[in-house]
């Protein structure tokens, strides 16, 4: 049924992770990534897959949400394997066919795709700590510097915000407009392709007929509210840099530095 | 001078066009701080259209709308009518914008301006205000509807508002969800003062006001304290409307003539009356 | 003829975290050619029910037989055929169902329904003009008009036509007066009535307004947490004074007066389900006493 999509990952706790600040969390992300791809050394791999299974350990996510975020990615990351494992020149293990296997191919393969799993992983860390409105207030921040050069960073954040109040309302409403049309004999569920779109028509109309007039609604009351964009707002939430977050950044810093080290002492 | 005032004012949609409609025409109608106002009508009777008049969401198409002195069409007063004038609409899910409760009710004074900690202070206020403190961090979607309707109050009371405009809040709400909704309503009232301007077609809810506005076709064609608006059930019939349950039996009981007193439409007056004929005594006053 | 409804259970998100059981043991006969009506506070499981009537949801446990065919039926290709077609007897008018409309033209729209049912043209034609004439809507007038043209109640007209014209045995009509002002609500009210007497169909009226249930009804159902708590005749159900609290449910506004009438000390008939027959009750109990 369609009510049983969630929305966003977030899985709620109240880890180290999960106290951070979002911006901090959003900065040290990016920070992790850059250096994944900077520090390419399997001393600095170890490091860096200890370090995500530290995180999650300690972030209380349970381990088959862990699985769960690489199983969507899990065929990209098994073709990139298996090209790397292919196409590398070097010493042969194997042959089929056309194909050599080589172990450079296979120390290579296993390289790029442990780079994929940690990148991911990271990423739904991220997401699993931080409650998707979190998130929204996080970006807003972090791109309001950018509003002198002209970007919309109040409203982004207000789509975002309004997405995520209207996305169960739309998922509940598509699922009653759905029964209605089945109950007037619509078939979602056999026919061939060309019948099957024809029979999302009565779905979509009413569906956007529907949005546009909650659009109209919902515009209506925020101006009621005095809405009227970004300028002299204020936030009741206010996000405060404490001491996890100083605690964090510091860690990562003296991380970096040591892998820096090992990096130019060719380890 | 009243709170609200509204002088012949006219509004027609689509002005100048093929589809031109009048939905309100030439209306003065003055409501006084601290008042309790029901405005009944049948649908299309424009009396959401009215509503949409009393925080400067729709303009006057011709006369004037006042709110505490300020005219609507000053540009400059705009946001100050709006946040004396709260309002709560018909659907609870099209009115509540963010998707946790607290955020939605400070989502009023934040645009405002007020300061983070004064925020947190009206949110929490509010929130024990209409009695739903529990459910602070909540999705809306998890709500009832009568409940999401406390929360748009809510958002409204956090805006220190002084008068709250409600157009139908209770059309799409369960027995329960109305009487939450009208409790929460007369509760404000009472004890804050609230003006409170109620449009409804459900008399039962009309009945708690001190004076009731009947609209038709964009006229306002009858006003006055329920006593008289409920003792002429005819026409309420004429405009569409139905009739409380004890001006109903009234009516049908003189029409079989009995001496029914005229204005009665509380079942507590009623069952005083009969009480008294069937005691056999004379003194129930006659027509 | 009947739909039977066989100790059925229905548990939404089976084995995850929100599994919530909406409806437990439910067991009841709804009569051809009755008019049942429905009642329970939001969550009490009469929507989960309706929506099994027919097949839109299908039971965890137990079984729907519409004329004694499953709805589910699953084994043969025949039995599959059957459980189709027992379906198509039941009609679903939803809360609001004017959402629903989504064609350019009314005749477009209500003629959906019965192009689903692969009927020919000239089938579908004298389909639509019927199920028109039934919700009182004139046919050349509205035919070519587009139905987000019109008020709300006639929208509303337009999308049970589009049900009606599924010839449905059963309909099933859930708030059918929702949002609809005094004038609206009293004519489709009245064309519900006309649909239950003059054209036979077994009505299943889901309802919060216990004054519409009394005076329509003949067959009362209360829900509260997914169960059954009492199918009985108007008159006796509004009496159970503890299943009405227990339900959640108010009785009719006629009844309550009568009571009150009562307890100031007026020996009034408080069996009443209109107020005509409840003014019946006032003039026998006060004029009795006057001598």
């Amino acid at each position: 049924m369609l009510s049983d999509i969630t929305i966003g990952q977030y899985f709620p706790g109240g880890s180290l992770l999960h106290r951070m600040d979002p911006r901090v969390k959003i900065v040290l992300l990016f920070f992790f990534l850059i250096g994944i791809f900077f520090f390419d050394t399997v001393g600095a791999y170890i490091v860096f897959s200890l370090l995500t299974g530290g995180l999650f350990y300690f972030s209380g996510i349970p381990m088959r949400m862990m699985t769960k975020s690489l199983r969507p990615l899990l065929w990209i990351i098994l073709f990139t394997f298996a090209i790397h494992l292919f196409s590398t020149p070097g010493e042969d293990i194997a042959r089929i066919w056309m194909f050599h296997v080589t172990w450079e191919g296979l120390g290579k393969g296993i390289f790029i795709s442990l780079r994929l799993v940690l990148l991911i992983l990271l990423s739904s860390l991220l997401t699993f700590t931080t409650s998707p409105l979190k998130l929204t207030d996080a970006l807003e921040r972090l791109l309001s510097p950018l509003k002198r050069v002209g970007v919309p960073a109040h409203e982004l954040a207000m789509m975002m915000t309004i997405a995520l109040r209207f996305i169960p309302t739309l998922i509940e409403e598509t699922d009653k407009i759905m029964k209605a049309q089945q109950s007037r004999g619509s078939d979602f569920t056999t026919g061939n392709l060309m019948q099957r779109a024809k029979q999302i028509v009565p779905v979509l109309v009413p569906l956007f007929i529907s949005a546009f007039r909650r659009a109209d609604e919902l515009a209506m009351a925020m101006e009621a509210r005095c809405y009227h964009g970004g300028e002299g707002r204020t936030q009741m939430k206010v996000l405060r840099v404490s001491s996890i977050d100083y605690v964090a950044c510091g860690a990562s810093v003296l991380l970096c530095g040591m892998l820096a080290l090992l990096k130019w002492n060719n380890l | 001078m009243s709170f609200i005032e509204l002088e012949n004012l006219s509004h027609i949609y689509h002005k100048g066009q093929e589809n031109e409609f009048p939905a309100l025409r030439h209306v003065n109608l003055s409501i006084e701080e601290g008042e309790f106002v029901a405005i009944l009508g049948a649908n299309g009777s424009g009396k959401s259209t009215l509503a949409k008049h009393l925080n400067a969401l729709l303009l006057p198409t011709e006369g004037h709308c006042r709110v505490a002195g300020m005219d609507t069409r000053e540009t400059d007063a705009v946001w100050e009518i709006r946040q004396q004038v709260g309002m709560v609409f018909q659907n609870p899910d099209n009115q509540i914008i963010a998707a946790i409760v607290e955020d939605d009710i400070a989502f009023g004074p934040e645009n405002l301006g007020v300061p983070p900690e004064e925020i947190r202070r009206r949110v929490s206020e509010a929130l024990k205000t209409v009695h739903m403190r529990k459910y602070r961090t909540f999705a809306p979607h998890l709500l009832s509807g009568g409940q999401k309707q406390r929360i748009a109050i809510a958002g409204a009371l956090a805006m220190e508002t002084k008068c709250l405009v409600l157009d139908e809040p209770t059309a799409m709400l369960d027995p329960q969800g109305r009487s939450e909704v009208l409790g929460t309503v007369k509760r404000l009232h009472e004890e804050k003062g609230i003006t409170v301007v109620y449009i409804t077609h459900f008399m039962e809810e009309a009945i708690a006001a001190d004076r009731i506005v009947v609209m038709e076709k964009g006229n306002v064609v009858m006003e006055g304290v329920p006593k008289e608006i409920f003792g002429t059930p005819e026409k309420l019939k004429q405009w569409n409307l139905d009739v409380p349950l004890a001006a109903d039996i009234s009516e049908k009981l003189r029409r079989k003539g009995w001496k029914i007193p005229k204005g009665i439409y509380e079942s507590e007056k009623l069952i005083e009356v009969l009480v008294k004929m069937a005691a056999g005594r004379k003194s129930v006053v006659g027509e | 003829m009947s739909i039977e409804i066989k100790n059925v259970t229905y548990t939404y998100m089976p084995k995850t975290p929100f599994e919530r059981t909406a409806l437990k043991d439910v067991d009841l006969v709804i009569e051809e050619g009755s008019f049942t009506a429905i009642a329970g506070h939001t969550g009490s499981g009469k929507s989960t029910l309706v929506q099994h009537l027919n097949g839109l949801l299908e039971p965890t446990s137990g079984q729907v037989l519409v004329d004694g065919v499953d709805l589910n039926g699953k084994g043969s290709k025949s039995e599959k055929l059957a459980a189709r077609d027992a379906r198509r007897k039941v009609g679903m008018v939803f809360q609001y169902a004017e959402h629903q409309l989504f064609e350019e033209t009314i005749f477009a729209d209500i003629a959906f329904a019965p192009r689903n049912l692969g009927l020919g043209e000239e089938d579908v034609e004298a389909r639509v003009k019927e199920a028109m004439s039934l919700v009182g809507l004139g046919y050349e007038e509205f035919k070519d008009k587009s139905p987000f043209q019109l008020s709300g109640g006639q929208m509303r007209r337009v999308a049970i036509a589009g049900i009606l014209a599924m010839q449905p045995k059963y309909l099933v009509l859930d708030e059918p007066t929702a949002g609809l002002d005094a004038a609206g609500k009293n004519k489709l009210i009245q064309e519900i009535l006309q649909l239950h007497e003059k054209k036979h169909i077994t009505m299943i009226f889901v309802s919060h307004n216990m004054d519409d249930i009394a005076c329509l009804a003949d067959k009362v159902l209360f829900m509260n947490q997914g169960r059954v708590l009492l199918y009985d005749t108007p008159a006796r159900a509004f009496q159970a004074k503890d299943t009405l609290q227990e339900a959640g449910l108010c009785p009719p506004q006629i009844m309550s007066f009568l009571e009150d009438l009562r307890d100031a000390g007026i020996p009034v008939d408080t069996n009443a389900l209109t107020v005509e027959e409840g003014i019946a009750n006032i003039m026998k109990a006060v004029k009795g006493k006057n001598g």
